[in-house]
Order: structure tokens, then C-alpha cells, then sequence
């Protein structure tokens, strides 16, 4: 079926991959035009990784066929899914930190050019020819989050991948990167490779994407080409149902502060300062969004609020109480809700039963304690009370944490940390790895918490949402809060030029005409 | 959901079962390559334990047993490693019999001095492996064996005639004990009689299940051990944690020695048992840390150890028992984790059935387990 007279790279027909009792993938159709950029957008759990692992390899299909150059194709295993040319570029980066650059490429595929100065053109030579700028000898863990992805990359087209499989890849990049990444894309593209790009970012997709495939279910529901379509057609098809239109709200905000955050300064152990002279106030009923490149001291400050790092100077106030040296448990029984950054490290034990991850956090309070004793029977009354209400989509509460897809175990979280009613709740990425229908209602959730007086400190890597949620925009810069805007009128570029440290102070947003649709389905009403 | 608690019991039995059966068959191998029966030796063996007077020795033995392993499965619920159970083992009981010998009370009050003494003789050994692991950050492990031949070298002290030793022929005691702080077993006529402290084990069992499963302690305890970084933004003090488990494990760890010190020995000699700490890491390993698993695990063991000695009547050599507990420890290891394993896989499986069955949107349920995928070569 080559399109518009056009090769086919990749043809996958008919796929079916039943799990025992599941159907992952149902008649699944994908076309990928060679020297195209073809999109598969998905909720979370619509069989998209199903269907990539696949392609690369790692599932066989129970029904249907895939071509490769039009030659079918049966894959046992990743390797033989290279030798055709495929390869994969994972979300989480398999990079070794303290291997160079170089080492990393080559390791694994000793055998394709050596490990020593023919290797080294190699890698050269891919880099110049899609305008990558690798260093072969610099150690990864001096690369920044975009140079990794970069060197992911080449280690894929190093094996000699045709087509290329990038999992979420724009995830962990600020929108500057973004526009990087897309040019490399661009001249793959340009080269003749194709390239498979997975994302929940409508904005991204249409605007990189040659053609797009929505699956839904574990089924493919439509095709579309971006020049005719807008991202809300995009999200419906996706969701399979009308979006929930973001409401737009009144300004919630009060004169009443509940974090007070003064000149808080927190040191490595050789000095260094990790933070310095930060100071904020979050009032209550407000949302304040904290911008910034990751590993710019967003983490540290998260760590020092919540208490898991002690400040070195400066305080933290809490409604009048001045909490600078309370131990973390002390902190969340007075009122600090928590969503961290990464759920799997800080918000859940995996291995545990879901209303084990209930009390997770909030072991102290009720319903989940009398005293000493813990109240099991009350604490799992409470889980299916919040599995209801957050709509946490589960057989039970038995079931790990782990057995949940992301948006889902995010849901209890939020539920969670809202169940205790919190005064001031922090929450680091919020919607990160969720799905369109969860993210929605993860910022309802907020919304309505922050009606209800809630003081909300923000971070995210997605401007639209931070932009969209937030009443006072910061941006963090090197450990310091570098500039504030307003978030009814700056746009996503713009916060971007600041987080690289290249504005600061107040930031005004210049009078160009706006760019209607850039991102539509993001929370892109409220305050003000 | 009670699909899901049957899934579980048969998840915690598939991996003992599964090592059980390896360790024999292994057993029977290593027997067949040394042209011997593969058999035999396992049927005297079983044959042993329906001899009243064995089974009296088992349950007792088993007692020690049980009391150490508890003391190494309160470390291992949170991922902490005590493998000085031995020495505070060691310490505890020899401290005892010391008090014992010296203090003449009446039973009521010479007996919980007694266990006061094991314990707080136990948490300190342990307590200063927990102290150098928080203050100075010094590996459990590294820290508690060396603990283990410093204990042996201050026992080796503390029985100097001119320090608390007395001499008995050859042997080095510590005197014989107050009779007040004897604890009379339950006599069972020829068979012989059962350690009175077999009771204070179970106690310790059904607390320990109390502490781990029903006490805000226990669910921190088991949440540092489930994740480490979780635990800590949940609002555990990490340091405080390992403190007060190493603190408890060492006290438990110095009540092992009781069952057999006052119900039977009534002195600390150089015959007592020694290694009963490191054989209670390999039976909470296949008890799984849970007080049921450890009974039973305590129980084979011990009757590897009292049956065994039958063999070298029958041509065979008594130390298949050492070996076939060896390969348990082993197996147990492996088999656990790829238990664990397939289990996880399992029910992440089935909730993607359950969610599609209830036509549930986003239903394959595999998002998870992709993260251990190789990326390609």
C-alpha cells in the first residue's frame, strides 16, 4: 500500500496480541512512509507500547503481518528487529553515566565497527550528517537531558536503523530543545529515514508530524493529516469522546498567605549553593507555577519544603508556624500535601497493595490510624471510597501499585494528598506520563481544591499547564528565582527564553499577534 | 477482590515449594554422583521424625531457631541486614547466665531480669552497629561481623577464672544459675521434655505480626524496606528507622539463647550452641520474614539437624543435612525472586483482564513493566 505513489518503510497490517483474557491490540493498520515523521497518539494504555514493542521485537503478534520494505517480516527479538533496520529510542534514556559518549555507542555492537577510531568517524560522521553536535569523548553524565537524547539516538542509527521509534521523546525537553530535536527529525526525514513518534502532546504532534495515527481501545480509530486537523479534533478522537472544555474560572486568590518562603539557601556538602536567596509567598486559593529547566534547583526546593532536606539559612513559614526545622512527617500532618516528581520513587510502593499506598505518607492520621495501631479496615473503606471518586480505574484494592497504568496510579495519589485536606500542596508534575482524560481531571481536582483555599506550589516541564493553572508565574534559574510574569498574557516561548536564563526580571510579553490554536488542549482559561 | 488474596497465598507457597523441591532433587543428585542411594537417606530421615524423642529435640531446637530468625526478618523487612544475630546471640545468652549465676531473686522477678538482661544485652551489641550506620554511614554488615569476633573475644574475657568463669574439668562455664531463674519445661515422660521457653518463641511470633502488620511502626518499618526514598518523603526518619529496627532486632537476637539457657543448660559453657544466628538468616530467607514461614522453616531445619546424625548408622554421612540446607538457602534465592517476578507480571496481566472485561478504557495494563526492557543491539 504505498501512499501517494510513495515507498512504504514500514507496514504493519491487521495486528492482533491477545494477552490471557486481553485483547492489547485488535486489527491494528499502520502505514509509515519512508523519509515521512508518522505520529501514534494514544491515552495511556490504548496498546501503543503493545504495538511498538511489537514492531521492535520484543511481542510477537498473535494475528497480522508487518513489512519492511515491503518484504513481510516475523521479529523474535529486538535484535533481529534492527538488523531490518528498526530501531527504538526509549523514554528513560539507557545511558550509562560514566561511560563516554563514545563508549555508550559503541557498547553492545562491538562487532559493527570496533570500539576504537573507526567507531569514532562513525559516530562523527552521523553526527555531521544530521546536524547532531555529539562529542564522542565527553562523559554522559556531563550531557545535559537533551545531548543524552541526542547521543539515544545515535546509538540507534549507529546500528543502522532505517526507521526510528522515539517514545515520548519531547517529555523532558524545554520547548527551545524541542524546536532542536524537530530540526535533527526534520533532516532525518530529509535523509530518506522515517520516523515513529509517540506523544500525548497534540501541539508537538501536529506540528512535526507528516501523518498521524490515533489508536484508541488497542485499535487504530482514524488517520489524520495535521494540515487539517486541530489539536481538539486530534484529543476527541483520541478519548473518543467530547473534551471536557476547561471552565474558566475567577481569580480565587486572597490576601491570606500560607507558605511564606524567606532567603532559604541550601548548600551542598562542599558549599556550593544548590539554592540561594529564594523568597515566595503562596496565599491562599493560589496557584503559583514554578518554571524552569530540570536540575535547576526544582528538586532541592521540593526536598526542602516537603523536608526531606533541611535548609541551610533562611525559613519556611506555614500559616504562622515557622516549620524551617520540623522533621517531613510532622510537616504533612499540618497540612503539606505532596505529589512528587517521580510517583515510583516518592509517592508509592510499588509492590504494595493499593490501600497500602493509601496510607502511604499519612500514616499518623486518620482514617488510616487510631493511636498507634493502624485501622487496616478503615483505610481500605477510604481507598475505595477514593478509587471511586478519582476514578482510579482498577479491578480492586488488593492489587499492587504497580499493576496500575500511570494515570491511574496518579489518581490515587492526588486522591490521596486531597483526602487530608492539605493547606498548601506541592505538586511537582502533576500530569507527567498521564493520559489526556486524567490529566483533566487532575486539574479540575486542583482547581477545585484551590477554591477551596488551597495554597499550590506548581512545577512542571509543560508550559501550557503551568501557564494555564497558575495565578503567579516564577521561573527558576540555576537555583535562584530569576523572574516572574504573568500568566494571562506571556507565552510559552517566552517563559522558555527565561528559563535559559537569557530574561530575567519582570517579563512582558511583547505585542505580537498570537498564535491562535498553538495548544488548545491545555488548561488555557482561568485567573484573571 | 478475593481472587487476588488467593493469588497471594499461592504466590508465598509457590516459592518455597518450588525451592524445596530443587534442594532435594539437587540433594539427590549430589548423592547419586557419590554412588550412593538417592533415596535412602531422606526416608531414614523421615522416619527419624516420628520418634517422639526426636520430635521433642526438633521443637526445641527449632525454638532457638525460630527466635534468631525472627531477630534477622525485623532487619530484612526494611532491607537492613543484620547478620551480627550470632554474636548478639552469643552476648545476650553468656550475659544472662552471668546475672543468672550472681542475682538470686525470687522466680517472679529473677526470671524478667533475666529476659531483660538478654534483651538489653542484645540491642546494645546491635545498637552500636546502628549508631556507626547513621552517624557514620558504615555498612550494617560490615559492622556486625566484626561485632560478631569481638563478641567471641569478649566472651572469651568475661570466662577468665578471675572474671566471671568457672572452671568445670575442661570446660569454661559461668557458674551454675540461681535455680529461681530456671524455667521448667513441659515433661513429656521418655520423650523428654519441652523447653517451658518454646511458649515465649510463639509470643514473640504473634508480636512480631502484630508490630509488622498492625502498628504505625510496622507499616514505616515496611515501607523502608518497599522503597527507601518513598518511606522518607512519607515522613520516616530514616536514621531513627534503622536505629530502633537494629535496636529490636539485637534484643530479640539476645532472647534466642533463652530457651535452652534456662530450661536446660542453666550455664553458659563452651558447649553451648554457637551459629544459631547465621543458620536464623537462611531460615528467615525461607520463611519469607513471615512468623507462620519462619515456624515452619525453624522446624525443617531442625529436623535436618537432629535426624541427620541417624545416617552415619546406615552408611551414609550425617552431613547430606549441611549440604541439602546449603542448597535450600540457594535455591530459596533464586526461586524467590522469579516467583516475585511472575507474580508481578501475573496480576499486572489479570488487571488488564479484569479492566477489559469491565469495558474500562486504557485496559493492557502493561505500561509498567517496560522499564527493565534492553534497548536493542
Amino acid at each position: 500500500m504505498a501512499v501517494n505513489g510513495q515507498v512504504t518503510a514500514v507496514e504493519l497490517a491487521g495486528i492482533t496480541k491477545r494477552f490471557p483474557g486481553v485483547v492489547a491490540n485488535h486489527d491494528i493498520h499502520l502505514t509509515v512512509r519512508k523519509g515521512t515523521v508518522h505520529a501514534l497518539v494514544g491515552e495511556n494504555g490504548a496498546g501503543k507500547s503493545t504495538l511498538m514493542k511489537i514492531l521492535y521485537g520484543m511481542q510477537k503478534p498473535d494475528e497480522g503481518t508487518i513489512a519492511v520494505d515491503g518484504e513481510q517480516v516475523s521479529f523474535s527479538s529486538p535484535a533481529d528487529a534492527i538488523v531490518r533496520g528498526i530501531g527504538m529510542v526509549h523514554q528513560h534514556f539507557m545511558l550509562a553515566d560514566n561511560l563516554t559518549v563514545l563508549e555508550n555507542v559503541v557498547l553492545g555492537s562491538e562487532k559493527l565497527h570496533g570500539i576504537g577510531a573507526k567507531a569514532r568517524r562513525k559516530i562523527k560522521e552521523i553526527s555531521d550528517r544530521y546536524g547532531f553536535g555529539v562529542r564522542p569523548d565527553v562523559l554522559v553524565e556531563e550531557l545535559g537531558v537533551a545531548e543524552r537524547q541526542r547521543v539515544e539516538i545515535l546509538k540507534v542509527l549507529f546500528r543502522g536503523a532505517r526507521t526510528l521509534i522515539l517514545d515520548e521523546p519531547t517529555a523532558v525537553l524545554v520547548p527551545q530543545e524541542v524546536d532542536a530535536l524537530f530540526a535533527n527529525l526534520r533532516e532525518l526525514k530529509a535523509q530518506g529515514l522515517s520516523v515513529i513518534f509517540i506523544s500525548h502532546k497534540l501541539g508537538e504532534v501536529l506540528s512535526v508530524a507528516d501523518e498521524i495515527t490515533v489508536i484508541r481501545r488497542g485499535t487504530t480509530v482514524g488517520t489524520a493529516v495535521p494540515a487539517e486537523t486541530t489539536p481538539r479534533q486530534l484529543a476527541e478522537l483520541m478519548v473518543g469522546s467530547e473534551l471536557p472544555t476547561p471552565e474558566t474560572a475567577e481569580s480565587t486568590v486572597t490576601d491570606r498567605p500560607v507558605l511564606t518562603v524567606e532567603d532559604l539557601r541550601l548548600e551542598t556538602a562542599g558549599g556550593k549553593a544548590l539554592l540561594d536567596d529564594i523568597s515566595f509567598t503562596i496565599h491562599a486559593g493560589e496557584v503559583l507555577g514554578l518554571a524552569g529547566v530540570e536540575g535547576n534547583g526544582q528538586t532541592e526546593l521540593v526536598d526542602a519544603l516537603i523536608g526531606l532536606k533541611h535548609a541551610d539559612s533562611g525559613t519556611i513559614t506555614l500559616a504562622g508556624d515557622v516549620i524551617t526545622a520540623w522533621p517531613t512527617r510532622k510537616r504533612r500532618e499540618q497540612g503539606v500535601g505532596y505529589i512528587p516528581e517521580d510517583r515510583h520513587r516518592h509517592g508509592l510502593l510499588l509492590e504494595s497493595p493499593l490501600w497500602e499506598n493509601r496510607i502511604l505518607g499519612h500514616v499518623t492520621e486518620r482514617p488510616n490510624a487510631k493511636g498507634v495501631w493502624l485501622d487496616p479496615k478503615a483505610a481500605q473503606e477510604d481507598t475505595r471510597r477514593i478509587v471511586e471518586e478519582y476514578d482510579v480505574r482498577t479491578p480492586g484494592i488488593d492489587v499492587t501499585a504497580a499493576s496500575l497504568s500511570g494515570g491511574n496510579q496518579q489518581k490515587l495519589i492526588v486522591g490521596r494528598e486531597m483526602s487530608h485536606k492539605p493547606r498548601f500542596l506541592i505538586a511537582a508534575h502533576p500530569t507527567r506520563g498521564v493520559d489526556v482524560g486524567a490529566q483533566a481531571q487532575i486539574w479540575d481536582q486542583i482547581r477545585e481544591a484551590r477554591r477551596e483555599g488551597l495554597a499550590v506550589l506548581l512545577i512542571s516541564a509543560d508550559l501550557d499547564e503551568l501557564i494555564g493553572l497558575s495565578d503567579t508565574l516564577r521561573v527558576i534559574y540555576n537555583g535562584r528565582l530569576v523572574a516572574d510574569a504573568d500568566p494571562a498574557t506571556i507565552t510559552p516561548e517566552e517563559l522558555g527564553s527565561a528559563m535559559t536564563g537569557a530574561a530575567t526580571g519582570h517579563l512582558e510579553h511583547e505585542e505580537t499577534p498570537e498564535t491562535p490554536g498553538k495548544a488548545p488542549e491545555s488548561p488555557e482559561d482561568e485567573a484573571r | 477482590m478475593k481472587k487476588f488474596d488467593k493469588e497471594r497465598v499461592l504466590l508465598a507457597v509457590a516459592g518455597p515449594v518450588l525451592a524445596l523441591a530443587v534442594a532435594f532433587v539437587l540433594t539427590a543428585i549430589v548423592l547419586l554422583a557419590s554412588g550412593k542411594n538417592p533415596v535412602e537417606p531422606f526416608s531414614i530421615m523421615f522416619e527419624q521424625a516420628s520418634f517422639s524423642d526426636i520430635q521433642v529435640r526438633i521443637i526445641n531446637q527449632a525454638s532457638l531457631y525460630y527466635i534468631a530468625a525472627l531477630a534477622v526478618a525485623i532487619g530484612f523487612r526494611m532491607n537492613l541486614f543484620n547478620i551480627g544475630v550470632d554474636g548478639q546471640y552469643l552476648l545476650g545468652a553468656m550475659i544472662t547466665a552471668i546475672v543468672g549465676a550472681h542475682m538470686d531473686l525470687p522466680a517472679v522477678l529473677q526470671i524478667p531480669l533475666l529476659m531483660l538482661t538478654a534483651i538489653l544485652t542484645g540491642a546494645f551489641w546491635a545498637g552500636i552497629v546502628g549508631v556507626l550506620k547513621v552517624t557514620r554511614g558504615v555498612s550494617e554488615v560490615v559492622a556486625s561481623i566484626m561485632l560478631n569476633a569481638i563478641a567471641t573475644s569478649v566472651i572469651g574475657y568475661l570466662w577468665l577464672p578471675n572474671v566471671f568463669g568457672v572452671k568445670v574439668g575442661n570446660n569454661n562455664t559461668t557458674g551454675e544459675m540461681a535455680e529461681s531463674g530456671w524455667v521448667t519445661g513441659f515433661d513429656l515422660g521418655k520423650a523428654g521434655e519441652i523447653y517451658g521457653l518454646v511458649v515465649l518463641a510463639a509470643l514473640l511470633g504473634i508480636g512480631y505480626w502484630i508490630v509488622i502488620h498492625r502498628t504505625r511502626f510496622g507499616f514505616d518499618l515496611r515501607a523502608s524496606g518497599a522503597s527507601e526514598t518513598a518511606a522518607a518523603a512519607s515522613g520516616v526518619d530514616p536514621g531513627r528507622m534503622v536505629l530502633t529496627a537494629m535496636l529490636i532486632s539485637g534484643g530479640v537476637a539476645g532472647l534466642a539463647g533463652l530457651p535452652i539457657l534456662l530450661g536446660d543448660t542453666h550455664t553458659y559453657s563452651l558447649n553451648f550452641p554457637t551459629g544459631i544466628g547465621f543458620l536464623g538468616i537462611g531460615i528467615a530467607l525461607l520463611g519469607r520474614n513471615s512468623p507462620v514461614g519462619i515456624a515452619f522453616a525453624a522446624l525443617l531445619w531442625a529436623w535436618l539437624d537432629k535426624a541427620s546424625p541417624e545416617l552415619d548408622f546406615h552408611d551414609y554421612d550425617k552431613e547430606i543435612a549441611v549440604i541439602m540446607q546449603g542448597l535450600i538457602v540457594l535455591s530459596v534465592v533464586v526461586s524467590y525472586e522469579a516467583v516475585r517476578e511472575w507474580g508481578l507480571r501475573r496480576q499486572q496481566r489479570r488487571v488488564g483482564a479484569e479492566l477489559a472485561a469491565g469495558h474500562v478504557l486504557g485496559a493492557d495494563g502493561s505500561d509498567n513493566n517496560v522499564k527493565k526492557e534492553v534497548a536493542g543491539r
